[in-house]
Formats: structure tokens, C-alpha cells, sequence
């Protein structure tokens, strides 16, 4: 007999470990993690100061400044801007006051949050982890409840470690068969939100799973969650595996000996039950994912690399004028052939694809090319370690030796905050999260692809299919 | 917070779709460590030209609409990046309500932490209350939370959805962690529990 009453999803489950309370249709539910960067926290800890409170759980709370730092090796005494320097020093004094876990910008394990969290062992299966991000979701990878809040619920979670939150529904992303070459995860969640658009996901938490996904090494798995946001979801989140458990064992904070043991035993029951209610479901298969890229200002304006620049009229009610829009503010005509759009930057990094992993697959791409000349392609590694790590393997002379500018952590040119921007008009082929008009500078027009297709863009000068390498 | 009950105002039409965080409030100025001043710079780049002279024809520059209370918005309003800049923007430059079909998660949440009222309606509705926005006379309209209708200008009452608990911390313009530390006592002994169960958490 079934038993569907009692069967839950991977999502159900993680939320009812950490529901504390629950009234209609408003829970409060416990925090695990809660990772501080240095934009959205400063106006949260100023409250907790004018109310005269303490950081409830100072132990499950990480900062580290990452979306204002500069990229330059003088970066210490050169902030780019005053304000700039500023939150910087906020994010300093904050941390050291109330006594917070922090990796500081001269700490070799300083990088992107989303990217140090798996790192240092602070994120693990099962738990609920939340960052004044909407990039937070990247964390889902494995099997943890993550997501981005805005800056009263990150004072809410400094001062009571818990946030009030509404249930989200279950939504099933399957992507089935095996993946063809040159295919990454990046392709995967680019196609998926090209399929469901922008808004598609809103409202729901978003499990990713098939043979594909299951596939796919933990970095490509953080790729694949990270942009779960861009497809509207509250989160993403992938059932955690053995590769999950590789990951995580022996990293500075996760548990080690008995706690260990305990904690693979529990989180081995972390997956939804096979008969499990999703509300909404969505199935790919492998083999229909191409390399792709992104021709507007929209994630979900996706298309393979081998297609032509749609026409407005290809799109239907106020997607027509969105279209239009788009077409305009990115300098392109209906009908051109995506491969030849020339591009004049290319940048490398974030925390969609700054990663051991990616810049692996950048070096395959460029080792032994040069970057086609007067194009401008920057490299910024996801943190300190990832840096270190890429310069012990021999990739990062490889890629200053074809032409690419080497940088220090951080999120640099994804959201351009500090000096690293496109100027207008600039194209960039970009291995980033969100191609918004003025995201990457004013005017500039970004192409979101995954880190080999950016490679092979950076050697032809031009959207480039990288089977054609 | 500040309390919300009755607003009257005036609608502008934005009916782009896809209105990220990035349009509402750009990089350059998240770099602020203060909730407060970010109206001026509200839509910047669409408000403004690389000279930094206003854009004419954008509806927010519009003389009558530069006093604006409520935005009638595209689809998906919000969406992109969790900056509570965005809200804290928007209320800085007078704005008390949204009205849309969809709404970003995280900014729609963000919202209601600043007083700020969004308006999830349905298609037809949405396409009533943008002619109306779009014509200076029946621009102005009113918002009753209280009752949940929004009035419009011919009289017309229209109903809306709103969550019973946000509506109460609206209506009252209360503060969530207030009301969370009163359930303290609970917190500590779920805390208690949790950390005997999963002792490496």
C-alpha cells in the first residue's frame, strides 16, 4: 500500500529537522550556517548595535569580504574606492566585535563566499544555510537547505539564528542519459532555466536529479545549484552521494572521528522517498543539451552556440518588447549567427564557475594558444586556496602565458562592484550568473557560457562553438 | 517600521518585465553602510544619462509621476540579486506599493521587512490598473490594506491576496525579531534538542 502521506522530499525532510515552530502558513525555522559578506551586513549589524544585541551563534556565523575587494596584488593598500575601503573596514570591525568566524582579505583562505563555505568544511549535508546573497543556493550541491535573504532577515539571523520563512512547494528538475562533448553544468543550468524561464521556479525549491546530474563532480554540481536563483527558485539542492561525502571529509570544520560516523549515518538518509509529491516536474534529456550561449539581457535568453539571434517576434506578449529591448542594448540583429559575434573581454570567475575544476577546463581550452590580441581576458580564482592550488598544477602559467591577466579572489567582474567593469558597449563572454543590462559596467553586454566556451572565445575573438577547439 | 494602513497616491506604469535588482539600484551604490538615501539613485541607469542629466521621457522623471507612491510593474518584479538596497531605494524615493503578476522571491520578501506593500494580481487586473496608471487623471488610486482592495479612481474596488501574518506586521509595523525573541525560550530548547541530535552541526 502507499504511503504518500508520509513520504517526503529531500527538501521536506531538511525542513522539518529545523522547523521550531510553525503558525498558518508562517514557520520559524533554525539556521545551521549563516555567511556574512561585506554589502549586505553592514546596516544588519548596525541594528543589532542600536538594539544593544548579541550575535546569537557566533560559531555558525562566517564573514568574509569578497564582492568590494579589488583583484590586484596591491589590493591591501589599494581599495579602488573610498566607500569601498570603508565597508571593508565595517565588515573588520563587525566581525572582530561580535566575535564571528572570519577569513579577512589577507587571509590565503579569503575568496568568494559561496566558494569558501564548501571549502573550509562549513557546509554539509542536511543543514539550513543562509547568506545575504541570492547566490547562497550554491550550497545546495550538497544537500543542504540554502538561500539567499535580504538584510533584515541577516540581522533577524545574527540576533535569534532563525528566520521566518513560508514553505516552499517541491519542484523536480530530472536531466537524464549522458552528457556529449563539451557539455558542462553550466550548459545544464543554462538550458534548464532557458526551458523554464526566468520565473519558472518561483516559489518552489528546486531538486536537480537523473544520471546526468548524479554525474557531475561536486563543482559542477555547485554550478548546476548556483544558478537555481536565475531560474527563480527559492533553492537547489542535489540528494548528497558518496562524491558528496569525498568532498566534505577531511576539510577544517567538518566533523571528524565518532561525529564523523554519526553524521554519514544520518546523512545517508537525506534523498527523496521514491513516491515523494513533487509540484511541478521538468525532465531533459542529456543528449539535447548543446554548449550554450546567452544573446540578451535575461539568463533565460539561452541558445546553442551553433543557432542565430532570434527576432523579437519570435516571442510572444510582453517578452516581444523585452526582446526588442534586449537586441538593442546588446548591439545585435535578428538573424546573426551567434558564432560571429566578436567579443572584447572574457572573464573567468565568480561564484558559478571560479573553481578548481573550471579554470582546469579553461587550461585544456587555451594550454599552448594565445588570447586573440586587443581582447582583454582576466582570470579571478574563487579564493585564495583555489588560486594557490591552480598555480601549484602549472594553470595559471599556462594562462598568463596565453595572454591572460592572473588576478586575486574575489567576485570581481560579476557584478562589478570594485574597478573590474566593461566599459560600454564592451562585449564579454562571460562564465558568470546574470547577463542584467549595466551588470557588468554600464553598457556592457555580457554572453554567459561555461568556462570552455569562454576559453575558445578568448583564443577566436568571437562566441565560439568549443567542439570546433 | 513604519506603519501601513490607507495610502493614496499615484501609480506609474513600469510595465517591463523582468525589473532586476540591478535596474532598481546599480553596484556603484552598494557600497553605502547606511539604509537610507539610495531614492536619488533609484532606476539610475534608465533615469539618468551617461552625464548624469535626467532622461525625459522615463516615466519617474515625468513631472506628475516624480511624486509617485505606487509602481504598477511587469512580470517577475525583482528579480536578480537579494539587495535589500533595492526596497530600501524605493522607499527612500516614495514608493509604499507594488502592483504586479509576479514578484522576485527574495525582493517580495524584502518588502514587507520596509513597509513596503506588494501586489500579486491577475493578468486582467494588472492590464485595468496599468491604462489606469498610464493616465495622469486615473493614476491616483488608493490601497486599503486593511479591507485588501485597491480603489481605483472611478470608484471600482478590487480585491487582493496578502499573506494574514505579513499583513499584521504591515498593518502594525512591527519588527520581526521582536516578535521572534518571544519565542526565546522556544528557540533555546529546539537548540538544546537539535545539537544532541546532530552534534556536528
Amino acid at each position: 500500500m502507499k504511503t504518500m502521506a508520509k513520504s517526503r522530499t529531500l527538501y521536506d525532510k531538511i525542513w522539518d529537522n529545523h522547523l521550531i515552530q510553525s503558525e498558518n502558513d508562517t514557520s520559524l525555522i533554525y539556521i545551521d550556517r549563516h555567511l556574512v559578506h561585506e554589502v549586505t551586513s553592514p546596516q544588519a549589524f548596525e541594528g543589532l548595535r542600536e538594539a544593544g544585541r548579541k550575535v546569537h551563534a557566533p560559531n555558525k556565523t562566517i564573514a568574509v569580504p569578497d564582492h568590494n575587494v579589488a583583484t590586484t596584488s596591491d589590493r591591501l593598500t589599494n581599495f579602488g574606492s573610498e566607500e569601498g575601503r570603508i565597508q571593508l573596514e565595517t565588515l573588520d570591525k563587525n566581525a572582530r566585535d561580535f566575535g564571528i568566524n572570519y577569513y579577512a582579505v589577507d587571509d590565503i583562505r579569503q575568496g568568494i563566499v559561496h566558494i569558501i563555505g564548501p571549502e573550509q568544511g562549513w557546509t554539509l549535508p542536511g543543514m539550513t544555510i543562509v547568506c545575504g546573497d541570492s547566490h547562497t543556493a550554491t550550497h545546495g550541491a550538497f544537500g543542504a537547505l540554502a538561500h539567499g535573504i535580504g538584510t533584515s532577515e541577516v540581522e533577524h539571523v545574527l540576533a535569534t539564528q532563525t528566520l521566518i520563512q513560508q514553505k516552499s512547494k517541491n519542484m523536480k528538475v530530472k536531466v537524464s542519459g549522458e552528457l556529449g562533448n563539451g557539455v558542462t553544468a553550466k550548459d545544464i543550468t543554462l538550458t534548464i532555466i532557458g526551458k523554464t524561464g526566468t520565473a519558472g521556479g518561483t516559489g518552489h525549491v528546486i531538486e536537480y536529479c537523473g544520471n546526468a546530474i548524479e554525474s557531475l563532480s561536486m563543482e559542477g554540481r555547485m554550478t548546476v545549484c548556483n544558478m537555481a536563483i536565475e531560474g527563480g527558485a527559492r533553492a537547489g539542492l542535489i540528494a548528497p552521494d558518496q562524491k558528496t561525502l569525498d568532498y566534505v571529509k577531511g576539510r577544517p570544520n567538518s566533523p571528524k572521528g565518532e561525529k564523523w560516523d554519526k553524521a554519514v549515518k544520518f546523512w545517508k538518509t537525506l534523498f527523496s522517498d521514491p513516491d515523494a509529491y513533487f509540484d511541478k516536474e521538468i525532465f531533459l534529456k542529456a543528449e539535447d543539451i548543446a554548449p550554450v550561449v546567452t544573446w540578451g539581457t535575461s539568463p533565460e535568453d539561452v541558445l546553442p552556440i551553433t543557432d542565430f539571434v532570434p527576432s523579437p517576434d519570435n516571442f510572444q506578449g510582453s517578452k516581444v518588447e523585452a526582446a526588442k529591448r534586449s537586441l538593442e542594448y546588446m548591439g545585435l540583429r535578428p538573424g546573426q549567427k551567434l558564432q560571429d559575434i566578436e567579443v572584447d573581454a572574457v572573464f573567468i570567475g565568480s561564484c558559478t564557475n571560479g573553481r578548481i575544476e573550471d579554470l582546469r577546463e579553461v587550461e585544456k581550452i587555451v594550454k599552448g594558444k594565445k588570447v586573440k590580441s586587443g581582447i582583454r581576458a582576466m582570470v579571478v580564482p574563487g579564493s585564495g586556496l583555489v588560486k594557490k592550488q591552480a598555480e601549484e598544477e602549472g594553470i595559471a602559467n599556462s594562462l598568463k602565458e596565453a595572454g591572460f591577466d592572473w588576478r586575486m579572489p574575489g567576485c570581481s567582474m560579476c557584478l562589478a562592484m570594485n574597478p573590474d567593469q566593461l566599459l560600454p558597449e564592451e562585449r564579454c563572454a562571460a562564465t558568470s550568473n546574470r547577463n542584467f543590462e549595466g551588470r557588468q559596467g554600464r553598457g556592457g553586454r555580457t554572453h554567459l557560457m561555461s568556462p570552455a566556451m569562454a576559453a575558445a572565445a578568448a583564443i577566436t575573438g568571437r562566441l565560439t562553438d568549443v567542439r570546433d577547439i | 517600521m513604519e506603519k501601513f494602513n490607507l495610502l493614496e497616491g499615484i501609480a506609474a506604469p513600469i510595465p517591463l518585465i523582468n525589473i532586476d535588482t540591478d535596474m532598481l539600484i546599480p553596484k556603484q551604490f552598494l557600497k553605502t553602510i547606511k539604509r537610507t538615501g539610495l531614492g536619488e539613485n533609484l532606476f539610475f541607469e534608465m533615469r539618468y544619462d551617461q552625464n548624469g542629466n535626467e532622461i525625459k521621457d522615463f516615466i519617474l522623471n515625468k513631472d506628475h509621476y516624480s511624486k509617485a507612491s505606487i509602481i504598477v510593474g511587469g512580470a517577475n518584479f525583482g528579480c536578480g540579486s537579494s539587495r535589500e538596497h533595492a526596497p530600501w531605494a524605493l522607499k527612500d524615493f516614495g514608493i509604499k506599493c507594488i502592483i504586479s503578476t509576479s514578484f522576485a522571491d527574495i525582493f517580495f520578501n524584502n518588502c514587507f521587512k520596509n513597509g513596503i506593500l506588494p501586489i500579486i494580481v491577475s493578468e486582467d487586473l494588472h492590464q485595468i490598473l496599468l491604462q489606469d496608471a498610464e493616465m495622469e487623471i486615473t493614476s491616483i488610486m488608493k490601497i486599503d490594506l486593511e479591507n485588501q482592495k485597491i480603489v481605483r479612481n472611478n470608484g471600482d474596488q478590487l480585491d487582493f491576496e496578502v499573506d494574514e501574518f505579513k499583513k499584521y506586521c504591515l498593518l502594525n509595523g512591527l519588527d520581526d525579531i521582536g516578535l521572534t525573541l518571544k519565542s526565546a525560550d522556544k528557540i533555546s530548547s529546539f537548540e538544546k534538542e537539535y545539537s544532541d541530535k546532530f552534534s556536528w552541526a
